[in-house]
């Protein structure tokens, strides 16, 4: 999943990296393919290289020493709001058929249960020109409906986006457990692309809550390559993320 | 003027009931950590904290029973995700039922950032289209006045009082802070009030031979009280590292209410301040912290 998310970043690109897996995926690209990427965080820190040392959080001090720059939160969204980012990453505990995210309640049957909240994530999803998603895949994480909107996707579907005001993006990828999906650009729907070496088609579907459309050419993913395999361990030595 | 007091005091003269008051705002680092364990130690009631990542002090001061509102992006745990104080308190009402105010972290630094600059609101493009915008107590819908566009007006948040862990500042006030800064700044112009616990206090005439640097400013500030590792366990750049464990060691402890309680006895009630705080910890451990090398910048010259 981590290999999968650094392809999503181009050479050259402004990134809005976020938290967890995404950091370590930013530290990927940044090394292999993408070396005149910049990475921002909404802590305040922009980067242009991996972080000195492996990190848990962007918070960590080895993202801060060797930054670009590190300033304020407000400064590094006015690039995000101004539509200079390129992509950002997100997760949640909840995405729908159209990209929606949920990070605020979840249930466990009749149980509400509160999550901890947007943090930046509403704003990436409002503000980058895309947004990938990374997800863990169960079938109570991929409900036809989000039942809170945290981070906007494609709303319910076609013109949704530009009805409430937001003026570009939106997801282009969700990058989960079991395969990777693009959105069909008609019907802002959510299309498996390819599966995950050993994963089936029917397994996807079954951990889905809605018919998942299909690409006729469907795929599978490319295993992560040696270089990728290097590096990961090389940011992430504990395997806190990679397992 | 000089400003310089003990922590007990600082909360005592600065901290009341009901208070508005910002913390966290470095995002993940320079949490007042400390601060906020003497306010609990005080025995404070119904504050309404504001935040956009709060770090696990939110849960701490919730769990303590402190907290009636809470204004923020996110509460969890950095390092574990959910905060199980945070939780019981808005699933259960334990120990008192939690009001929040759902923000996106964009949203509470503008309206942090409104309340910083003396206007009552400011616009922005984010969040439109979100839940956490519907029916907000802060967030209106409105037609630019130039363009007709569809904007969010955020309202000017103002708390009654922001505390900040800082790097050095001298007696006065005068703060040097370096890293990440989040919307530590905004907090400290919009408030009635700020309380800096630093690391070091240093003469008036470091803080004077790189003025850049000097991000708050005393006239603002109305208390400095130097307590190192105050930011434990976050971060302080160039001076603690985070404490990584001790953030799963809390999740593991917290998850029931009398896992919490007895946390909160052995490293909050019972320490007797912040020293005590870290001899909990032990001299192995907080010594651990430390950052292994040094990495200095270059010096700038201000010559004329």
């Amino acid at each position: 999943m981590v290999a999968a998310a650094a392809r999503e970043i181009r050479d050259g690109e402004l990134v809005f990296v976020g938290m967890r897996l995404p950091l370590l995926g930013f530290a990927v690209a940044r090394a292999l393919h993408a070396p005149r990427a910049v990475g921002l965080f909404e802590n305040g820190v922009i980067r242009d290289t991996p972080p000195s040392a492996p990190i848990i959080t962007m918070g960590d001090p080895p993202n801060i020493a060797g930054a670009v720059a590190c300033t304020t939160l407000v400064d590094v969204m006015s690039h995000l709001q101004w539509g200079r980012v390129d992509v950002g990453f997100l997760g949640g505990a909840e995405v729908d058929r159209y990209g929606n995210l949920n990070t605020t309640w979840a249930a466990e049957g009749e149980r509400r249960i509160r999550l901890p909240g947007s943090g930046g994530a509403a704003d990436i999803a409002a503000l980058s020109r895309r947004t990938v998603i990374i997800m863990h895949h169960e079938r109570r994480r991929f409900p036809e409906r989000v039942r809170y909107l945290t981070s906007p996707g494609y709303g319910t579907g076609p013109a949704w986006r530009e009805t409430v005001g937001l003026r570009r993006g939106g997801p282009s990828r969700v990058i989960s457990s079991l395969g990777i999906f693009g959105f069909d650009p008609a019907s802002c729907e959510m299309v498996l692309e390819s599966v995950h070496p050993g994963v089936t088609v029917e397994e996807v579907r079954s951990q889905t809550g809605w018919a998942v459309s299909v690409r006729p050419d469907l795929g599978e993913t490319r295993e992560p390559s040696r270089d990728e395999l290097d590096v990961l361990r090389r940011f992430d030595p504990d395997g806190l993320w990679t397992g | 003027m000089d400003k310089l007091m003990p922590l007990d005091e600082a909360v005592a003269r600065y901290v009341q009931d009901g208070m508005v008051i910002a913390m966290g705002t470095g995002l993940e680092s320079c949490i007042p950590f400390a601060a906020g364990h003497e306010m609990i130690r005080q025995g404070r009631r119904n504050l309404a904290l504001v935040g956009p990542i709060s770090d696990i002090l939110f849960d701490q001061l919730i769990g303590a029973g402190c907290v009636s509102h809470v204004a923020a992006a996110w509460v969890g745990n950095v390092g574990a995700g959910i905060a199980y104080n945070f939780r019981r308190a808005m699933e259960e009402g334990i120990p008192q039922p939690l009001a929040i105010e759902d923000h996106s972290n964009l949203t509470v630094a503008l309206a942090v950032s409104a309340a910083a600059q003396g206007v009552p609101y400011l616009p922005t493009r984010t969040a439109l289209g979100s839940d956490i915008v519907r029916d907000h107590p802060r967030v209106r819908e409105v037609t630019c006045p130039f363009t007709g566009e569809r904007l969010l007006a955020v309202g000017a948040l103002r708390p009654d009082l922001t505390v900040l862990h800082v790097q050095r500042c001298d007696r006065h006030g005068n703060a040097h802070l370096w890293g990440n800064l989040g919307i530590s700044l905004d907090a400290a112009r919009a408030a009635g009030a700020v309380l800096l616990t630093c690391e070091e206090v240093v003469a008036d005439e470091v803080i004077r031979r790189d003025p850049n640097r000097t991000l708050v400013p005393g006239f603002l500030v109305s208390a400095v009280v130097v307590v190192p590792y105050g930011s434990h366990p976050s971060p302080t750049q160039g001076y603690v590292n985070r404490d990584g464990p001790f953030y799963d060691e809390y999740h593991a402890e917290t998850q029931t209410r009398e896992g919490f309680l007895a946390w909160l006895d052995r490293m909050v009630l019972t320490t007797g301040g912040h020293a005590g705080y870290l001899r909990r910890l032990g001299d192995t451990r907080v010594a651990g912290l430390r950052p292994r090398a040094a990495r200095l910048a270059v010096p700038v010259n201000y010559g004329f």
